[in-house]
């Protein structure tokens, strides 16, 4: 950022200085706005994406507070009972619709993988634009619904409260809907660049895993997402001209709906996930120093996961009244699902085996998944068991449970891959020791506020309660206490990276010794990303990169031994 | 905190024939997991300890992949998820199914409210049932989405508008002796499906009765209209069918109630903007304002108060028994 010379600054078009970058080419509203260089778009997802995530954050604060006594903390003109229920409503919409589901595709993706294929831009540019323009409109209308008369449907929009209640429910399922279409928009983009624009010599087996877990996700993204679409045109026809699909006095059936959502949401979570674990294969196989353990089996098992996600929406509803035989058949498919994971979580911890492992960062975070996702992962064996999830569904287990895989899993490994691609993003470095230090405190204070949740889940806590009864009131402190611990956590951890716009020493084009192709342009990456087609090796061997004291950073070394079937100059 | 720890850290007490065998469920999957969590975790930290970055250290060459192990930890999880699948199913399939000849109580929710109607012709808004005995719950919402949980027994099941869900348990514990409520150490029963603004509220208690004294006590039950005047009955029934969730008796005003309160009104004018028209009315509020609040509240609001009462036809509250609550409300200064 502090590169910044008066000569890069007039120019209106990208120009052929040297040393202008991507963010220095040119400059202006307009040049960031409207923009079709997919590092740019993926810096402004980046952007919204975290200002979704601390509103998303200040509203889940004010929730914990709140249930720091069983009456409520904060007095009625504060926070009523329907107060309460639009701050859980809001927390759960802007989290999911706002920020995790674009989250990593969004901004990594879009910024990481045409490097990966040492490409110029996406498949279609002008769409990667449209998309962020209606994430940006999308936002929009749930802002309106917040600041209006409010959601208080729980994000899930369940019928038929949501057919009779007076809030904004057509303001934010139009927006949910419009991100809809951002998101198929993304995944488009990616399954068309993954196809047709990846360079000679990079076989679908030597694809980074992160390329393979983006497909995966698009995957979902364009065939799970219209079903949401239209859900949510069924609901606001419901509202507005009664139409009777839904609604039960009107001849419809409210657990139709449920089926429509799930159908859609429960593909979601993996839209939410798979991006992660590309970032986890990523992080684990570099600052091991060694190849991904089992790639095959890794690539495999995101596209097997993709499509099992699609056969278990029915485990959402086991105690909806569906049929016995129908909750069976969801219950078995549900375990077949957990299996890809479980293999992906072994595969990541081999993979340090005889290793060098450098502790920088971005592994600390990794480190973390693996211990925070280890349990997301084996709690939702309880709740795919039918007889133990009768008791457990709609409990703060559940509620525990989830932000474990989404918050334990895909914002650690988020965060994680951020402090991976910031040097890449940015050209700078930021301070280790204060990365470290604010990883530790997340990781405590994430600890601290989803572990007696389980346990108040499993004694019986109902989740969506503005109030509740005297025995519970122990875990909700503790769980109270946590989050602030964790908000603390989060906000440090933005704050180092920050800074190091400002203060960074300078980045080296490849601070972490990585094999994949964006490493090999220059931290920021010209605007034009590779001035000579860069040549293909394996993305996981890391023999021929030697550490340069001079430039902190990794260089090819010219000694290195011939790698076997590579055409190496 | 450590009376919490007492009994079992994660279960509230098992008072059902199921309670146990879906614990036995659970603490099975719970010391898989921990094994599980503290081999991957473990084998992290040593890896962490053996091979951290130093000088001195670089990383040696092992194989890639190794399709023995790989194929070896995807099999060997395979196997016990499906040993979980089985023993989740088979004791699920054991829950849904009544047994014959259970006695059965009709569950009926509503906004914010629920009443347990017996098949003696008596109602409840606490739960209370006989001990050993396989009791049928049939399940029914009036409006929206609710959900049936009661905690010590491990059961839930949603109730559905415009559909019969049902469920059942047994349960093995009293919760005390005597028609007297505060000699019984009640259990909880919540409602666990989002249902609108007072959803956290909407939780009441469970009476387990040995069964000598539950006939005694279903007997007294259904003949509150008999056994009372009609303005103590009023009252019973004021707080039995939830009016009091909504309406205070104290001249509390405050967000906690979403109904005017009752108290000092009778014979009183007020304002209500009658449904479909912009400009408000003035009414008296006697017997049959009183009955139309009850049977159509929607009707007419009054100023300054939204839609949302409970519709109470006459399954809900019999014409009786809006006779006996207007004799309280007259009561109430």
């Amino acid at each position: 950022m502090s590169t910044i010379t008066p000569e890069t600054q007039t120019a209106t078009g990208h120009n052929d200085d040297p040393s202008s970058n991507y963010l220095t080419c040119t400059s202006g509203f307009m040049s960031w706005a409207f923009t079709l260089d997919h590092k740019r778009i993926g810096v402004m997802y980046l952007v919204g994406i975290f200002a979704a995530f601390f509103l998303g954050g200040v509203l889940a604060l004010m929730l914990r507070m709140h249930l720091l006594v069983p009456g409520g903390l904060f007095p009625d003109w504060m926070v009523s009972l329907d107060g309460y229920n639009q701050l859980f409503t809001l927390h759960g919409a802007v989290m999911t619709f706002l920020f995790i589901i674009p989250s990593i595709p969004g901004s990594l993706g879009n910024f990481v993988l045409p490097l990966m294929v040492g490409a110029k831009d996406v498949a279609f540019p002008r769409m990667n634009l449209a998309s962020f323009h209606l994430w940006v409109f999308g936002a929009i209308f749930f802002l309106i619904a917040l600041v209006t008369t409010g959601l208080d449907t729980g994000w899930t929009f369940y019928t038929p409260y949501s057919i009779e209640t007076q809030t904004n429910v057509i303001a934010a399922t139009i927006g949910a809907f419009i991100l809809g279409f951002s998101s198929i928009f993304t995944g488009l983009n990616f399954i068309v660049t993954v196809n047709t624009m990846r360079p000679p010599g990079m076989t679908w087996f030597k694809m980074p895993l992160f390329m393979w877990a983006i497909y995966a996700t698009a995957i979902i993204q364009i065939l799970a997402t219209p079903v949401l679409g239209i859900t949510l045109l069924l609901l606001m026809g419901e509202r507005l001209l009664g139409i009777g699909i839904f609604d039960p006095s009107m001849g419809g059936d409210p657990v139709l709906f449920q089926h429509f959502f799930w159908f859609y949401s429960h593909p979601a979570v993996y839209i939410m996930i798979l991006p992660a674990m590309g970032i986890m294969s990523e992080l684990m196989s570099v600052y091991s120093r060694k190849p991904i353990f089992g790639y095959t089996f890794i690539a495999y098992s995101s596209i097997a996961i993709a499509l099992l996600g699609f056969l278990v929406w029915g485990h959402h509803m086991f105690v909806s009244g569906q049929s016995p035989m129908a909750a069976v058949i969801f219950s078995g498919l549900t375990f077949s699902v957990s299996i890809p994971s479980a293999i992906k979580v072994f595969n990541w911890t081999a993979t340090m085996y005889k290793g060098s492992i450098n502790l920088a960062t971005p592994m600390c975070y990794a480190l973390s998944f693996i211990f925070l996702f280890s349990i997301g992962g084996l709690t939702g064996l309880f709740l795919g068991a039918l007889a133990t999830d009768i008791h457990l569904h709609d409990t703060y287990f559940v509620v525990a449970h989830f932000h474990y895989v989404m918050m334990g899993g895909t914002v650690i490994a988020f965060v994680g891959g951020l402090y991976h691609w910031w040097p890449k993003m940015f050209g700078v470095m930021y301070n280790e020791f204060f990365g470290r230090l604010f990883c530790a405190v997340v990781f405590f204070g994430f600890n601290l506020t989803f572990l007696p949740q389980f346990v108040m889940g499993s004694r019986g806590m109902p989740r969506r309660y503005a109030t509740y009864v005297e025995e519970y009131q122990i875990f909700h402190v503790l769980s109270t206490i946590g989050a602030l611990t964790l908000g603390i956590g989060m906000v440090g951890a933005m704050a180092v990276l920050v800074v190091s716009l400002f203060k960074g020493r300078k980045a080296p084009a490849n601070p972490w010794g990585a094999a994949t192709l964006e490493w090999t342009c220059t931290s920021p990456p010209p605007y034009y990303n590779f001035e000579h087609a860069p040549h293909v090796d394996s993305p996981y061997d890391y023999s021929d990169l030697k550490y340069d004291a001079q430039i902190g950073g990794y260089v090819k070394d010219p000694n290195a031994p011939k790698k076997s079937g590579s055409d190496h100059h | 905190m450590l009376s919490l720890l007492a009994d079992s850290m994660f279960f509230p007490p098992e008072r059902s024939t199921v309670a146990g065998t879906v614990d036995g469920l659970f603490d099975f999957i719970y010391y898989l997991s921990l094994f599980f969590f503290v081999l991957i975790v473990g084998a992290m930290v040593y890896f962490v300890m053996k091979y951290y970055q130093r000088p001195g250290h670089t990383e040696q060459p092992s194989p890639s992949h190794n399709e023995t192990l790989e194929i070896t930890w995807s099999v060997i999880p395979s196997i016990l998820v499906g040993v979980i699948f089985f023993f989740g199913f088979t004791e699920y399939l054991n829950m849904r199914e009544p047994p014959e000849n259970a006695y059965e109580i009709q569950v009926i929710a509503s906004k914010w409210n629920w009443v347990f109607k017996y098949p003696n012709g008596a109602e409840s808004s606490d739960l209370h049932i006989p001990v050993n005995r396989d009791v049928k719950f049939l399940l029914q919402s009036q409006d929206v989405l609710h959900s049936f949980y009661i905690p010590a027994f491990r059961i839930k099941m949603d109730c559905v508008p415009a559909r019969y869900t049902s469920t059942w348990t047994r349960a093995t514990e009293t919760t005390g002796s005597g028609l007297d409520e505060s000699s019984h150490k009640p259990l909880r029963l919540f409602c666990a499906e989002y249902c609108g603004q007072q959803h956290s509220i909407m939780h009441r208690k469970v009476f387990v009765h040995d069964t000598a004294e539950f006939d005694q006590w279903a007997e007294k039950a259904a003949n509150i209209l008999e056994n009372n005047p009609p303005e103590v009955a009023g009252e019973i029934l004021f707080k039995r069918k939830g009016c009091a969730q909504c309406h205070s008796v104290d001249g509390d005003n405050s967000a906690k109630y979403p109904g005017p309160p009752l108290n000092g009104q009778w014979g009183t004018e007020r304002q209500v903007i009658p449904r479909g028209s912009s400009s408000p009315k003035t009414v008296t509020m006697d017997e049959n304002y009183v009955r139309q609040s009850i049977r159509q509240p929607n009707s007419e609001i009054v100023v300054g108060r939204k839609p949302g009462m409970t519709v109470f036809t006459p399954q809900l509250l019999k014409d009786e028994e809006i006779t006996a609550i207007i004799a309280y409300l007259k009561t109430l200064k």
